[in-house]
């Protein structure tokens, strides 16, 4: 027995292309969604790498600072700091060994900074002395889960 | 009685473990007695944690040092409420905080599902359940809340000084509330995917979940950033720190899900994205628990590298491909039931808020872990600061605040042009008003994202009480009611379209206080003796006099200042810093009242134009000397001589201070982000009021009355 189609062959036409156009649509707007997708990526890799600062401890900067480069330097307070006019000299050490540098910090200095108690600061080598960027100073917030002692 | 605490602890890990063997061997065999028995088995565990976390809240009440985290995180001169409060500042007590909250809200989820869901809730029961199992695991065998200490030291620790302030006491259970009912969508989109069905009812089950775990974290993270500006002498209230991000990401998620679960109930449209979301929130739920103990990064919280690291890792990787893998076997059951048709509608551009949440999100999630990425690639840690995360953040932000408010503006499916022009007009047309009027204020133009934020913000304020007039107005046409009762009825008849916009506004708010706070604030650092005075912002700030004080916690000095401006006083600013006195005597008897932890408080006169805050580093090294000396002259006096001589140190610094720094600040709107946080939650709130509660609870004395009549005494 012979098909009669349903439709005219003029109305599938017009289905079949609707579709097609249908599809094409999606598949450009996948393209575009997963190019922007890209380029976001891309965007934070390069600008992240670009404008992150490194962390390095005491010893690392010691041995192998560049002046004028900036670093994320973290480590423990030395007891002995001081403060001259609102100057904060004091001295950072290996979070495990005796390994310090002095940073001279001027800007605001958080409630728990002391010695002991571990920090970041972002620093400049300058003519052989570490100078902290102003309002850097990060102090651990000695508040819970503090690190098991080593056994 | 803590050996039955430690039983109690013990027993809830078994009826955990039995409960997961129940849930899904009734999953399999659809046998009710199984599922039944796993139920039972939650409950139980509920029931086991809630009388674990009273025992141990029982013993910080009372002081009861010969438990050891007591006597690490409490003392007898912590004061009652810290001390009631102090159990979740310790590892052990905020994981069993973790598991408890974590039972109960699946205790709720489970037994509003049961019928709901009768193929899915076995499997969501067996993920609720091994969730809790784990960290039930983690509290018996790595951080144990019951280990005891013989002897038992006379005195504690005491509560660090920096976490006392209320804001500071309520953060952390809001957090892990938060938290933890995100894990109620997560498992049972789990639970979903496994027994295929996936349809909307397991999101109409989880949605008051889903919207509880946003409200909760948003809450949290308020109450943080106020301790933050109130209490830290710092002056800021965000520093896109790795433990604030981990809060801050599931949110994101949590908002994205809310918004795509409209979309999959209405228009059945994005499934996959939908049981994504809620299974991304509920990792990165347990990854925020994970963070804030893993040492993995760099925080300004000191929340070391203990041994949880390990079994965390391995758990959320676990959860992370399980997850992953359940999702791609199910691929065929996720297609969407219907297509988006276009673009330029609600849907369409619901769909567009929600790519742009998520990119936020991932924008957060590489800055926090970037210290971990770049290591992996470069061998050395590096990381990213405030202003990389604010780069990709605030066009962001504003993009999300716009597109919130079209979408609430735009019809369904596809409407027509004249429409939509017509709706967009009346808010477009304020956002354009407000931004050209604020450009024109001196200083304004110097900062284009903020502007542009007030623009935003103003269009989606606009366009959402404009929504709710034309919604009040049609029905006092309709029926004639008065304008709150029109208002009323109108909120009450759709609670979740309207506490969603009122959502809106708040966030709006909210954002209106960021840009306004970060663009355009003042800050200065100035050292100031008596008398001396500085300007900032506008304000003259006057070194009047210096103040101390010795209470039987801590030595606080500070200072007394005046503000002006153009010659009229404004307000009094009273910062002080508080010495608590450090509990190692070998630090001298004198000495050790100034030389333990140190805290801000602030001054502070806030109002809705601008906060006036002011913290003060009181110099007191000049001191140094005199308390030296009096460290040889009183070491064998009585301690109320020694308080005595501590009394008159500060007598001398209030007689004569030094020169002190003072960090003044001057931040504009810096209120309306509490305010706008304070109506996001009221909206959230309506948003999820259960329809019919209030009617129940009304009808609840008249329901009560044939039980109470049977205790009436009998009369004779």
């Amino acid at each position: 027995m012979r098909k009669v189609p349903l439709f005219p062959r003029t109305v599938n036409r017009d289905i079949r292309r609707r579709e097609i156009d249908r599809g094409r649509k999606r598949r450009i707007r996948l393209v575009t969604a997963l190019a922007a997708a890209v380029v976001l990526v891309a965007a934070l890799a390069y600008t992240s790498f670009s404008a992150a600062s490194e962390a390095r401890s005491p010893s690392q900067l010691l041995r192998s600072a560049v002046p004028g480069r900036s670093y994320d330097l973290t480590g423990v307070v030395v007891p002995g700091y001081r403060r001259a006019g609102d100057l904060l000299i004091f001295r950072v050490r290996d979070r495990r060994g005796t390994a310090s540098l002095p940073v001279r910090y001027r800007g605001e200095v958080p409630d728990p900074f002391r010695a002991g108690r571990e920090v970041i600061v972002s620093v400049r080598k300058q003519r052989g002395t570490f100078v902290g960027q102003r309002d850097s100073l990060v102090t651990k917030c000695p508040s819970k889960f503090k690190a098991e002692a080593p056994a | 009685m803590l050996t039955f605490a430690r039983a109690c602890l013990t027993l809830a890990l078994l009826t955990a473990g039995w409960g997961v063997y129940a849930s899904m061997r009734a999953a399999r065999s659809r046998e009710e007695r199984w599922a039944a028995s796993g139920r039972r088995a939650l409950y139980a565990v509920a029931a086991l944690l809630v009388t674990d976390f009273a025992l141990l809240e029982s013993a910080f009440v009372r002081s009861d040092f010969s438990v050891a985290v007591v006597a690490r995180h409490a003392s007898t001169t912590t004061p009652p409420f810290y001390r009631a409060t102090a159990i979740w500042s310790s590892q052990e007590g905020s994981l069993l905080l973790w598991a408890m909250l974590l039972a109960l809200w699946s205790t709720l989820a489970v037994r509003l599902a049961a019928r709901r869901l009768p193929r899915a809730t076995p499997w969501a029961t067996a993920t609720l359940l091994s969730v809790a199992l784990f960290f039930v695991a983690l509290s018996v065998f790595w951080a144990n809340p019951f280990q005891l200490l013989d002897p038992a030291p006379p005195e504690g620790a005491g509560l660090e000084p920096l976490l006392r302030h209320p804001a500071m006491m309520f953060h952390p259970p809001l957090l892990y509330s938060g938290y933890t009912m995100s894990i109620v969508p997560f498992a049972f989109a789990v639970g979903a995917l496994i027994a295929r069905q996936v349809d909307v009812r397991w999101t109409h089950v989880v949605r008051r979940f889903a919207l509880g775990g946003w409200m909760l974290l948003g809450l949290g993270m308020l109450l943080g950033s106020r301790w933050s500006w109130t209490e830290l002498g710092w002056g800021g209230y965000w520093a896109w720190d790795p433990v604030e991000n981990a809060a801050l990401m599931p949110w994101l998620t949590a908002t994205a899900f809310v918004h795509s679960t409209i979309l999959f109930q209405r228009r059945g449209l994005l499934k996959a994205w939908t049981v994504g979301l809620a299974i991304a929130t509920g990792v990165l739920a347990l990854l925020g628990t994970f963070l804030v103990r893993s040492g993995l990064l760099t925080s300004i919280h000191a929340f070391g590298a203990s041994t949880l690291g390990a079994p965390f890792v391995a758990f959320i990787a676990l959860v992370l491909v399980a997850s992953t893998l359940l999702m791609l076997a199910r691929t065929g059951d996720l297609a969407p039931e219907h297509r988006l048709r276009s673009l330029w509608s609600r849907e369409g551009l619901l769909v567009a808020n929600n790519v742009l949440l998520v990119g936020l999100c991932l924008v957060v999630l590489w800055g926090t872990f970037f210290p971990v990425i770049s290591e992996a690639v470069t061998g050395s840690k590096a990381s990213v600061g405030p202003p990389w995360f604010e780069r990709y953040t605030v066009p962001l932000a504003i993009a999300v605040v716009a597109v919130s408010g079209l979408a609430s503006l735009m019809a369904w499916q596809s409407g027509t042009r004249h429409g939509t022009w017509r709706t967009i007009f009346v808010p477009l047309l304020a956002a354009l008003a407000v931004t050209t009027a604020l450009a024109a204020l001196p200083g304004v133009t110097s900062s284009p994202p903020s502007l542009a934020l007030f623009g935003a913000a103003a269009f989606v304020i606009v366009a959402s009480t404009g929504q709710l007039v034309r919604a009040v107005r049609t029905r006092r046409l309709a029926t004639r009611e008065r304008t709150p009762l029109a208002l009323t009825r109108v909120i009450q008849r759709n609670r979740r379209r309207y506490g969603g916009y009122l959502v809106h506004v708040g966030v709006a708010v909210l954002l209106i206080g960021v840009a306004a706070s970060s663009g355009f604030e003042r800050v200065r650092d100035v050292r100031l003796g008596m008398g001396q005075h500085a300007r900032v912002g506008g304000y003259e700030i006057s070194y009047r006099r210096a103040t101390g004080t010795l209470s039987r916690e801590k030595v606080a000095l500070g200072a007394v200042l005046d503000v002006t401006r153009q010659g009229h006083h404004v307000t009094t600013l009273q910062p002080t810093r508080g010495y608590y006195p450090n509990l190692d005597v070998s630090a001298g008897p004198i000495s050790r009242f100034f030389n333990g932890e140190s805290t801000s408080a602030i001054g502070l006169r806030p109002s809705l134009g601008s906060d006036l805050w002011a913290a003060i580093q009181p110099d007191i090294h000049p001191l140094q000397p005199l308390m030296s000396d009096a460290d040889k002259r009183f070491l064998v006096a009585s301690p109320n001589v020694q308080a005595l001589v501590v009394a008159g140190l500060v007598a001398r610094y209030e007689d004569k201070p030094p020169p002190a720094v003072f960090r003044v600040i001057v931040a504009p709107l810096v209120e309306w982000i509490w305010l706008g946080g304070i109506v996001a939650i009221a909206g959230g709130v309506i948003a999820i009021w259960p329809s019919g509660l209030a009617a129940l609870l009304l009808r609840l004395p008249a329901r009560l009355r044939p039980y109470l009549r049977r205790f009436r005494p009998a009369t004779s």
